[in-house]
């Protein structure tokens, strides 16, 4: 870049790397190391879980109870199906209300003022609720039915607090999902007759049931790998489920149990058990993620 | 959006499928409030449960350093925890606005092809799927042995600082804020993208055509212009980090004492809770309960705060 060789006229036409170019090209590096640093997290618990919970891996793993401490081999049979029992009942309970809010907040909320307020008012519950962090919804499990004694340390104590964490998901992909159905579907139905809940019932809702799988099987994925709700909700166990009103092993609580004990074995299992979770947790989200539209997460 | 008001009201209707369908459409109703006003339950409840510690130990709760649970001589204060939650959240915020608006910035901008930006925007969101308790297990098998050298220098070189002021014993503040960074890291990025990618692009446009560089359209046009969003975001993430459990009872260290030192173990009301509640019994269940409540009360206000200021920007651009 050197112009003194040059004409007097040319010079004013070559152009010098400024202060701002430089700068420019400073910021960009900056924002794209942001980048780079706040991926490599992702990285790094997921390269570790891979490694070390998948020497463990094995069938058995399902069908065994957790080793006494002190011994090895074993499995988190228990704690596998205490998980599919505890998520499936947080998703009987949560279900039914969040798409029936749902329903109420797209079809029926614009008949009158009142109820364009209702519905405001409801979404912006629904919002904060799901800013709400999972260790108070096991404090209101707990508060609810452990210490009243409806149902003490239970599946179904358990089951209550996860179904308050996965109702403003349920609600808010139900609620989308609704939006998307074309109008002319509705018109048609009352157009031959039909009344509102044939409408939706029979109509509407067919319509728009694959998205909201979608958005309920995001839900189940969250609750999956939720431990805070469960800690003095559901406690755990070293054996097999015995009912929906008795404490439940469960894998998360595995996890956070035997992160912390000073046992090879158990610590095997709790890597094993993560990568479990995450696996479902993964699979589950990149599924819905193919099919809701991009949303922002929140 | 609704067939309900459009029905011609004059069509015979069978009276049991009139009534059908008014219950229906009450009963959808009902349920949306039940929905709506099941956060003051939740808030209710809890409170209910703090009553009786409320009554013995009043507001001085928050400002007292005890926790005795032993039967007969029980005593409890929650300050070390209050100050823990709060000193936790700020390090994990000072830490991850940065990198968050930072990466916002890179995947809003058009420093590399769509392609490549959508896949790191999905990496991104996916370290928001990954279990609170198995970043938990991660740092306490990872993370703490990696940051330990670190933490020993600091306390070598700057132990005249309080901050650094103790041996570094593994678990404490340091790597549980860290994780915490980790972990309001995505929801943070998503929304400041967003408001960055809602602007309206007639505003960079006049910018770059008044002669301005990209990143002095960046600085000057773009990230005002998106603030209110990104504020919403931080306060999202705080939120988040207030109330984060299981992350932060494994890497904190569990300690009730009120420590200045970040390599000092400490505790958050999250985790007294997680570690506490298994056990608790009588008055000092009631105690939890108003730690409970107050860390409920914490994440409401921000959360609420948080919603207002986006849906505020929501009305901005619809």
């Amino acid at each position: 870049m050197t112009a003194t060789t040059l004409s007097s006229k040319v010079e004013g036409l070559i152009k010098r790397p400024q202060f701002r170019t430089l700068f420019g090209g400073v910021m960009t590096g900056l924002v794209g190391l942001c980048a780079l640093l706040t991926v490599i997290p992702l990285f790094a618990v997921l390269g570790f879980v891979l490694v070390r919970g998948i020497g463990r891996f094995s069938l058995t793993l399902f069908t065994q109870l957790p080793p006494p401490p002190g011994l090895s081999g074993g499995g988190f049979g228990n704690a596998f199906i205490g998980t599919l029992i505890v998520v499936l009942l947080g998703t009987l309970i949560a279900v039914p209300f969040g798409v029936l809010t749902a329903v109420y907040l797209s079809e029926f909320s614009n008949i009158s003022r009142t109820q364009k307020e209702v519905a405001r008012w409801v979404r912006f519950g629904i919002n904060v609720l799901a800013g709400v962090p999972s260790i108070i919804a096991g404090v209101f499990a707990f508060g609810l039915l452990v210490t009243t004694g409806i149902f003490g340390y239970s599946a179904a104590a358990a089951g209550v607090a996860l179904a308050v964490l996965m109702l403003p998901t349920v609600v808010r992909t139900a609620d989308e999902a609704l939006k998307i159905v074309p109008q002319e579907v509705r018109w048609a139905s009352v157009g031959l007759g039909a009344s509102n809940y044939y409408t939706i019932l029979r109509v509407v809702l067919p319509a728009a049931l694959p998205s909201i799988l979608t958005g309920v099987i995001l839900a189940m994925a969250r609750a999956v790998g939720d431990t805070a709700a469960l800690i003095f909700t559901a406690l755990f166990s070293s054996f097999w489920p015995r009912g929906v009103f008795e404490p439940i092993a469960t894998l998360s609580v595995l996890v956070y149990n035997f992160a912390t004990v000073p046992f090879k074995p158990q610590q095997e299992l709790a890597w094993a058990a993560s990568f479990f979770l995450v696996m479902i947790i993964l699979v589950a989200s990149v599924a819905s993620r193919l099919v809701i539209r991009r949303q922002p997460m929140r | 959006m609704t067939p309900g008001a459009a029905l011609p009201e004059g069509r015979s209707r069978s009276p049991q499928e009139r009534l059908i369908d008014r219950l229906f459409v009450r009963s959808t109703l009902g349920l949306a409030v039940l929905t709506g006003v099941l956060l003051a339950f939740i808030v209710l409840v809890i409170a209910w449960g703090a009553v009786p510690a409320l009554r013995q130990f009043g507001l001085d709760f928050i400002t007292r350093s005890a926790w005795n649970p032993v039967p007969g001589r029980e005593d409890f204060g929650v300050f070390p925890m209050l100050a823990g939650t709060l000193i936790s959240s700020v390090i994990a915020l000072l830490i991850a606005v940065p990198l968050g608006l930072g990466t916002a910035v890179f995947l809003s901008e058009d420093f590399i092809p769509p392609q490549p930006r959508m896949v790191i925007s999905f990496l991104v969101e996916l370290l928001a799927a990954i279990p609170s308790v198995v970043y938990g297990l991660w740092g306490i098998f990872v993370l703490i042995p990696l940051i330990q050298p670190v933490a020993q220098w600091l306390h070598a070189n700057l132990g005249w600082i309080p901050l650094f002021g103790t041996e570094p014993v593994g678990p404490g503040m340091l790597p549980a804020s860290l994780v915490l960074s980790i972990m309001i890291l995505p929801i943070m990025t998503a929304i400041a993208k967003d408001s960055l990618a809602a602007l309206p692009p007639e505003l960079r446009q006049a910018s770059m055509g008044l002669g301005a560089t990209r990143w002095w359209t960046i600085f000057r046009v773009l990230i005002p212009g998106a603030i209110s969003g990104i504020v919403g975001g931080t306060m999202l993430g705080l939120g988040r980090a207030l109330g984060e459990t299981m992350a932060a009872t494994m890497l904190i260290g569990n300690s009730n004492q009120f420590q200045v030192s970040l390599l000092a173990p400490s505790n958050t009301i999250a985790s007294l809770l997680a570690n506490q509640f298994p056990e608790a019994r009588g008055i000092q269940v009631s105690a939890l309960m108003y730690a409970a409540v107050l860390l409920m009360l914490m994440t409401l206000l921000v959360n609420i705060l948080a919603e207002v200021i986006v849906n505020r920007l929501k009305a901005k651009y619809e």
